[in-house]
């Protein structure tokens, strides 16, 4: 059985009856891209960024939006590795473990990391608060060891300073709001 | 020497001071041109690709068909994912015009009326930076209808990746583009033919695409004598790893790798003054060489194939004595598991073993005969994949055990622990 098959049914009228307001940005994106041939692609970009990760009722929504059969969105979301069917963390703290990263010390970072904040990479900080997530080659080798944290790369990384960044973002409120903002515009 | 790709101008990124440089005349001279006298002139320049494999580009675009019977379509490939690569994302930055430029007259040569950049999903916030160089391009004329009232026609669109390396590949990234998994093509029939929506279709580098106005502006004579006669012109270089100032660097082909490394214009030499005990000269996929052979090799095509490697995408990775080759080697056989698409046999299952074998080896678990069977397994991928994915893996297995055999045997069980165990 497909998962919430009513939510599926309701979504036929644009704008979710949920009353969730993140659906018109959604609605809006895909009004925009349709008709492109790359569509459905960039609307799960959109889609990821409104609501952070893309759940089995999300993805319903979309190929039901989009005419689609939902085993081919099923497919391209699961192909990307961009794209999250879990939810992560309030902030990502995505290591880059690519070549040019590796010689230059990714590995002693993590180990500190996985260390001090007793979290594993590929897992969540207990609070909920930080995602340890390792990357391939994020294309900023020149300032390798590289980073991506919550979209913004930082480069020559020490273990202290990653220490005290994850730090940070434990201690810091919610962000959501504004990653929203961001990808509509 | 002279920059042509990333001059040291302010705001060159900006149209209005691209222009008062020069920019677009490159564009106007094309558009009074015959389209198969701009293939011409890019032939004869001797321009070959950057995106990996050096194919003459001038060549690639004659094979498209002529004519307007059916759409054709221009992809630019700015997926960027070979690790140790971060030159396409300079051009994004400082230098945007010059690739649009270039895409623009490849478009009129080839008879071209959409064009789409394929960015990868990471570079976001350069994407908004092109998007933001091709409204300005379309609002002075130079792309969208009517092109300078020569009435040629042509579009230009971006696209965000979304995450996988496999999509660098020219017919996953057009799979891709159509909004599908990034699943690579049975060639042929080849994308000339075939690419697109079925349609025939041509794929570029970004920095392929950027050094077509440099060919246009300046005559394809002049073009060819800058750096070596059988792969010339101005090549991006990224430096990352063992370095005292990583970074991309432009250079002519044909400067010495040992230059790039140590010179205070460029790498700076290495950290601590420590030797260098191995280089890989092009991305993750190209063979590695031992520091002590870097004498006489240079950054240019054939160089680089007489060492027993090649120029791939020039990112030229360093890394000193201390360096746990075995380890960096797991690391690369895990990328490419990783990132295979799982769809033929040989590269599927072959990446993973050569991926748990090479964990063995870095854990001290392997035995003698494995340093044989990770070039075994190697060598029965290679060739025998749909795409260059399984090649790229096999390489680096090939050349890394080849070349540091001895690293390989160190890490070997040693037999009366075998015997006892
Ligand atoms: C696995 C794989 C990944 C690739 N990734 C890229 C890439 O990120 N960027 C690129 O320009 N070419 C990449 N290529 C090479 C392209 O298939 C293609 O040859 C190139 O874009 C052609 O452009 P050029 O002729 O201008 O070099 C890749 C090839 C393979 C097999
Ligand atoms: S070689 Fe590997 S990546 Fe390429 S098509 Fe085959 S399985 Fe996919
Ligand atoms: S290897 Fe880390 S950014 Fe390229």
């Amino acid at each position: 059985m497909l998962p919430n098959m009513s939510l599926q049914e309701k979504s036929q009228k644009t704008a979710h009856p949920s009353g969730d307001n993140r659906f018109k940005l959604l609605d809006r994106a895909i009004t925009k891209h349709q008709g492109r041939g790359d569509s459905l692609i960039e609307i799960l970009h959109v889609a990821q960024g409104i609501f952070g990760y893309l759940e089995n009722d999300l993805l319903i929504y979309v190929a039901h939006a989009i005419k689609l059969p939902i085993s081919r969105v099923y497919g391209v979301a699961t192909f990307y590795h961009f794209f999250n069917l879990k939810p992560n963390g309030e902030h990502t703290f995505v290591l880059c473990m690519g070549t040019a990263c590796y010689v230059k010390g990714a590995e002693q970072i993590q180990n500190a990391l996985e260390e001090h904040h007793h979290c594993k990479f590929g897992q969540t900080t207990k609070d909920n608060k930080v995602s340890f997530i390792t990357a391939r080659c994020v294309g900023s080798c020149g300032l390798a060891p590289v980073a991506v944290l919550d979209n913004a790369v930082v480069g020559k990384l020490t273990r202290d300073e990653s220490i005290k960044r994850v730090e940070q973002m434990r201690n810091s409120v919610k962000a959501t709001e504004q990653t929203v903002q961001e990808v509509v515009v | 020497m002279e920059k042509y790709i990333l001059p040291n101008i302010p705001n060159y990124h900006k149209i209005d001071v691209y222009e008062q440089h020069g920019g677009y005349a490159a564009l106007k001279k094309a558009l009074q041109m015959k389209p198969d006298e701009v293939i011409d002139e890019v032939k004869k320049s001797g321009l070959r690709g950057r995106g990996g494999a050096c194919f003459p580009t001038g060549l690639k675009w004659s094979f498209m068909p002529k004519g307007n019977d059916k759409p054709k379509y221009l992809a630019v490939n700015g997926d960027e994912s070979e690790p140790g690569t971060f030159k396409d994302r300079q051009i994004f930055e400082f230098n945007p015009h010059m690739m649009i430029e270039g895409i623009i007259i490849g478009c009129y040569a080839m008879g071209i009326t959409s064009a789409y950049i394929y960015i990868r999903g990471e570079y976001r916030k350069w994407i908004k930076m092109v998007d933001g160089a091709l409204a300005d391009a379309y609002a002075k004329g130079y792309i969208g209808e009517n092109i300078l009232g020569t009435g040629f026609t042509t579009n230009i669109y971006t696209h965000c990746g979304a995450g996988a390396y496999i999509c660098g590949e020219e017919s996953a990234l057009m799979n891709s583009l159509e909004g599908e998994r990034g699943y690579p093509r049975v060639k042929p029939p080849f994308p000339a033919q075939k690419g697109l929506w079925g349609m025939p279709t041509t794929i570029n580098n970004v920095e392929t695409m950027a050094n077509v106005p440099l060919i246009l502006n300046k005559g394809y004579d002049w073009y060819s004598k800058i750096g070596v006669a059988k792969h010339p012109g101005p090549i991006l270089v990224g430096i990352s790893g063992h370095v005292n100032k990583p970074g991309v660097y432009e250079v002519p082909t044909g400067v010495p790798l040992l230059t790039l490394i140590n010179d205070p214009q460029y790498g700076g030499g290495v950290p601590n003054g420590k030797k260098i005990k191995a280089v890989i000269p092009g991305g993750s996929s190209t063979m590695v060489l031992r520091g002590e052979n870097l004498e006489g090799v240079n950054m240019d095509a054939d160089s680089l194939k007489a060492a027993g490697s090649s120029v791939g995408t020039a990112g030229l990775i360093v890394m000193d004595e201390d360096t746990d080759i075995v380890a960096v080697l797991a690391r690369i056989a895990h990328f490419y598991h990783h990132e295979s698409c799982g769809q033929c046999t040989p590269c599927r299952e072959g990446t993973g073993w050569l991926e748990k074998m090479l964990h063995r080896f870095e854990h001290g678990e392997a035995r003698q005969e494995d340093v044989e069977m990770l070039v075994e397994v190697a060598n029965q991928i290679e060739g025998n994949t749909i795409c260059a994915l399984g090649d790229a893996a096999a390489w680096p297995v090939q050349s890394f055990v080849k070349r540091f055999r001895e690293e390989f045997e160190k890490r070997v069980k040693v037999k009366e622990e075998v015997e006892a165990a």
